[in-house]
């Protein structure tokens, strides 16, 4: 059993899906899941608690050995990424009930849990693999999932998103392959550790220069680094409530930790960062998207559209960490891409709370409800805090390293930039706080209560955790710490 | 008895504030300050809590001799601003106040910068409701342009305590000195609290439009802390010896004809925070002492004036000069008071000003800076004339303004009264006060010669004051706003802002114009796909996204190809 646990975290979200699309039924679907998502952080941690006590694991599927067979390689990094998923999986699953009720119509229910056990599937199987082209499959089945996710949402601007998500994220994914394709008639392989062994004498030939540009972009499509985000804003806006705050909190992150894996585990540092301009790329990429989404998302009228693009914004502070490529600030893009997932988890959960009671998420329609639902609106400004990075939050953690790491590369400026940017989510945390705590009330919030019980226990779990994991790093940091290091020391 | 943070206190008093009412209410609002003072009382100098951050080490409490004063100091302020508000039905004006108490007292507790940071900020934040209260667009305006600077101060001292932490491995708060950019920020952010010259706008702008007992709490703590700050990081710069000796002189000017009378005090709020910033960077411990001794009597003479004034726009609903006058035959005892506070920022003998303002100058002169001291004497002169005759002459006495009114409530009497009894005593027996003082004090304020020097310059000045009055030379109260160094961001900023806004909006709905066409472009086509017209075979037009895609693929692939 124990050393099976890498297939049971791919194989049980499988045939949850499978069942879910049985029966047909979207309580016992929504039970399924359930059931699913909390047995998911168990196997997860389990794997974790290996990886840290032993190293890295290699689990060869089917039994065929690698390189030749499929091999699902854990260390820190996707060890941590896998924990991430699964609890941000688990800790949503009671909200879902509700939520899914009120925003999926009955008949839809069951597929929506399909197609979330899919993406649980996907973005798990992503981490967990160590080979490019099961990669992309993974990589794959979260998207058609999440498209079809998307477009189950009640707004009809939904179906149009998911198009436009289903065009951009199907060019990421072929961009991808053309990449792995690439590699793997340079090299003849597709797993992660024998490609790198086999690339140190060819990493600046022609082709591996394409495949790492084409992998590079097809990458930053699925991770929406500025400026490939257009796709994000109106996807995480129209799509249902539990889904939006399920991808925002893990989508992107994954993309993010098989970009990282290729770079620094297949790549190596010696040819992308040594060799190429990335630092400077990533660098200008990021600063763009810190300002460029952080000014947009001040002047969204739709709430859930404007933590969009802040969700952009805040990709650009996990980028800025890839970029920095040291100890300190690759720490602090991963920390980031875990706090990120907690604090806007929770956002995206009160919106989903205020979209079941008042039916809209339009700023000027929230004013003054922070009298009809106190701890909601409480929970988001802790939230909204922690993406401003005040200190005693996860977020400060973070800036904390990636600036600390920019001062190591002795670019001092840039920590004028990180600071400057956390200004603009100032303005853009504080107009919501403004309108909800201190204008009168507007029509629709008059009748509003507080959300019910299933609902605001996960939306508080998260928020403590954004609290929590901004004053005892030890879970968090340290981790990432070991991740970064994983990371930086590459197979050799 | 277990000592508890002293932050903590404040923080439990006004979450009970914040859900209790009445008589409850205002026993606890006195009853917070008092027991936070019994529980320092429980500290000694020298005991501090530590715990670990990142590779550092945070010290959330500290406390010396310095803190100490300041500690008590605050305590003592919120409990007479406590008494002040007690009539005021208005809950957020008590937690908000009670909070901002708090974090002044936090501040200065604070061990390491990271502490400092959050109470910094914090000072700013719970303080900005006391001018929001007064709840008039005016005051809006205000309150926001307050806000922004005071956050921007906080942002900044990050930034420096960031570098600072890189380039000396500690984030504990001592000494910093005058060396490197990080040094640079950390004063900065510190000159903006404290209200340095050109960085002094968000003091006098915001100050007068607060609530009637607002600005009561917010002339104790805000630039105190950034005066204690100072004091802790900076002590001997010598350049705080100008910039103080300027703080001290520019202010007399617009006092003089600033007509709200809060306005002037707030003026004259800078021209004595002046003193203690020079009397820091001269650093001597003659100074030092000086400058904290000053701190503490000014906290308390100029909450009096500010109370005195409060309760006259309490009782009248008017505050500038032009429009009152002749009070003191409704209101004796609140013009009693304010004459207390008047003697006693114009250092009258006997009065507490008297006993500490000196200390500074004579440091001044010792070290060698007798132009600095001439314009601090200057200042004196200066603000006996503003402060000490300016305001209790045009709100009591002056022209008889018709307005009869009833005396102040009797909680605002009492707390003025506590202040002006403490004002007495500070300056009749200073010695009590002396023997908190951070270094060893060696200094006798009555001497023949002080006195007579400080007499024949306050007679002087009230001479000058008559002269100018009875040959109609002195600049009439006018109702006017007078603008100085704010008008860099009152009047060019908007301006450039506007400019930007403009060009921005612009673009803005260019994109937005674009996206539309954009989206109605793929609309029309999903339509030909799918339409009777449809020609399904045809493949999606390459938006922009995909234009871009391919555009940043042709940049890696250039970018890649010439670096290698």
């Amino acid at each position: 059993m124990i050393e099976n646990l890498p297939a049971l975290q791919i194989v049980i979200p499988l045939l949850g899906a499978v069942l879910c699309a049985l029966v047909r039924h979207g309580g016992i679907a929504w039970a399924i899941s359930t059931l699913v998502s909390w047995m998911m952080p168990v196997v997860a941690g389990l794997i974790l608690a290996q990886v840290l006590s032993d190293g890295a694991i290699s689990y060869a599927m089917g039994g065929w050995a690698p390189p030749f067979g499929i091999e699902f390689r854990i260390d820190a990094a996707n060890g941590f990424v896998l924990l991430l998923i699964s609890v941000v999986g688990a800790v949503i699953m009671p909200y879902a009930r509700r939520s899914v009720g009120a925003e999926i119509s009955r008949r839809n229910q069951a597929w929506f849990y399909t197609m979330y056990l899919l993406c649980l599937c996907g973005l798990l199987g992503v981490s967990i693999t160590g080979d490019a082209f099961n990669a992309f499959v993974f990589l794959e089945v979260s998207s058609l999932s999440t498209y079809a996710l998307i477009a189950l949402g009640k707004d009809r601007r939904a179906l149009l998103a998911a198009y436009q998500y289903l065009i951009m994220g199907t060019i990421g994914a072929t961009l991808y392959v053309i990449g792995v394709g690439l590699l793997y008639t340079m090299t003849g392989s597709l797993n992660f550790v024998d490609v790198a062994a086999r690339i140190a004498d060819m990493e600046t030939t022609r082709p591996i220069l394409a495949a790492i540009a084409f992998i590079m972009v097809g990458l930053s499509l699925k991770l929406a680094l500025f400026p490939l985000h257009v796709w994000l804003p109106n996807a995480y806006a129209y799509a249902p409530s539990l889904a939006t705050a399920f991808l925002a909190a893990t989508a992107t992150k994954v993309a993010v930790y098989l970009m990282l894996r290729f770079l620094f585990t297949v790549f190596g540092l010696h040819a992308t960062f040594e060799n190429l301009p990335l630092t400077e790329i990533f660098l200008a990429l990021s600063i763009a998207a810190m300002f460029g989404a952080s000014i947009v998302a001040i002047f969204q009228e739709n709430v859930k559209r404007m933590l969009a693009y802040s969700s952009v914004a805040q990709i650009g502070y996990i980028t800025l960490g890839i970029a920095l490529a040291n100890q300190t600030g690759l720490t602090g893009g991963i920390v980031h891409l875990f706090n990120h997932a907690m604090m806007k988890g929770a956002l995206f959960l009160v919106l989903g709370a205020v979209a079941f009671r008042l039916g809209t998420v339009k700023i000027e329609e929230l004013a003054g409800l922070g009298r009809r639902m106190p701890v909601t609106m409480g929970a988001f400004v802790v939230a909204g805090l922690s993406i401003i990075g005040t200190p005693g939050t996860a977020g400060f953690i973070s800036k904390w390293y990636l600036a600390v790491g920019a001062l190591e590369q002795g670019m001092w400026w840039l920590v004028f930039l990180l600071v400057a940017s956390s200004l603009l989510s100032v303005v853009y945390i504080g107009r919501v706080v403004e309108v909800v705590w201190f204008r009168p009330l507007s029509e629709k919030a008059e009748g509003a209560r507080e959300m019910p019980l299933d609902m605001l226990v996960p939306t508080l779990i998260l928020v403590a955790a954004t609290v929590y994991f901004g004053i005892d790093t030890s879970l968090t940091a340290d981790i990432a710490s070991s991740a970064a290091s994983a990371l930086l020391e590459g197979v050799k | 008895m277990t000592s508890i943070a002293p932050f903590v206190i404040f923080l439990i008093g006004a979450i009970i504030v914040s859900v209790t009412r009445g008589h409850v209410r205002s026993a606890v609002l006195v009853a917070t300050p008092v027991i936070g003072a019994l529980n320092l009382l429980s500290f000694s100098s020298g005991y501090s809590v530590h715990f670990e951050l990142f590779e550092f080490t945070a010290t959330p409490v500290r406390v010396d001799k310095l803190s100490l004063l300041f500690g008590y100091l605050f305590h003592l302020a919120a409990f007479i601003g406590a008494i002040f508000s007690l009539h005021v039905k208005d809950r957020v004006q008590h937690v908000s106040g009670t909070l901002y108490a708090g974090s002044a007292v936090g501040a200065v507790f604070a061990g390491d910068l990271i502490t400092l940071f959050v109470f910094w900020e914090l000072l700013a934040l719970t303080s900005v409701f006391l001018i929001l209260a007064r709840r008039t667009p005016r005051s809006y305006a205000a309150s926001m342009r307050y806000l922004i600077i005071q956050v921007t101060s906080g942002v900044i001292l990050l930034a420096g305590v960031l570098m600072y932490a890189h380039q000396t491995g500690s984030i504990t708060f001592d000494y910093i000195g005058l060396d490197g950019p990080a040094s640079w920020l950390i004063l900065l952010a510190f000159g903006i609290k404290c209200a340095f010259p050109f960085l002094h706008n968000w003091l006098t702008d915001a100050y007068p439009e607060a609530t009637p007992t607002g600005t009561v709490f917010l002339s104790a703590f805000t630039t105190k802390v950034a005066v204690y700050a100072l004091a802790r990081g900076y002590p001997g710069t010598e350049l705080l010896v100008y910039i103080g000796g300027t703080m001290a002189m520019f202010p007399i000017f617009f006092a003089v004809i600033e007509n709200d009378l809060r306005r002037v005090l707030a003026y004259s709020l800078i021209n004595q925070v002046g003193f203690m910033v020079c009397g820091i960077g001269i650093g001597t411990a003659l100074a030092v002492n000086g400058a904290v001794a000053h701190a503490f009597n000014d906290v308390i003479f100029k909450g009096l004036l500010f109370m005195s004034m409060g309760a006259v726009l309490y009782r009248t609903g008017k505050i500038n000069g032009s429009e009152l006058g002749g009070l003191y035959k409704s209101m004796p005892f609140t013009a009693g008071f304010c004459i207390v506070g008047a003697a006693s920022i114009s250092a009258f003998p006997l009065f507490s000003g008297f006993v500490s303002k000196s200390m500074v100058m004579v440091a001044a002169l010792h070290e060698g800076h007798p132009i600095i001291w001439l314009a601090l004497l200057f200042a004196s002169a200066g603000v006996f004339h503003h402060a000490g005759i300016k305001i209790p002459f045009f709100a009591f006495f002056s022209h008889d303004s018709g307005i009869r009114t009833k005396e102040a409530p009797p909680n605002m009497l009492i707390a003025m009264g506590l202040a002006a009894v403490l004002c007495v005593f500070n300056g009749t027996y200073p010695w009590l006060l002396y023997s908190w003082l951070p270094f060893p004090v060696d200094y006798e304020p009555y001497t023949v010669a002080h006195i007579i020097v400080q007499c024949q310059l306050l007679f002087f000045s009230a001479l000058a004051f008559c002269w100018l009055k009875l040959s109609n030379l002195y600049p009439p109260e006018l109702p006017s706003t007078n603008i100085d160094a704010e008008w860099t961001y009152r009047r060019l900023m908007p301006a450039v802002i506007g400019r930007i806004a403009r060009a921005l909006s612009w673009v803005n709905t260019g994109a937005v114009a674009r996206v539309q066409r954009w989206l109605e472009r793929m609309l029309l086509q999903i339509y030909r796909h799918h339409g009777p017209h449809g020609i399904l075979a045809r493949t999606w037009p390459t938006g922009s996204m995909a234009i871009w895609t391919t555009i940043l693929l042709g940049a890696y692939l250039l970018l890649y190809y010439v670096a290698t």
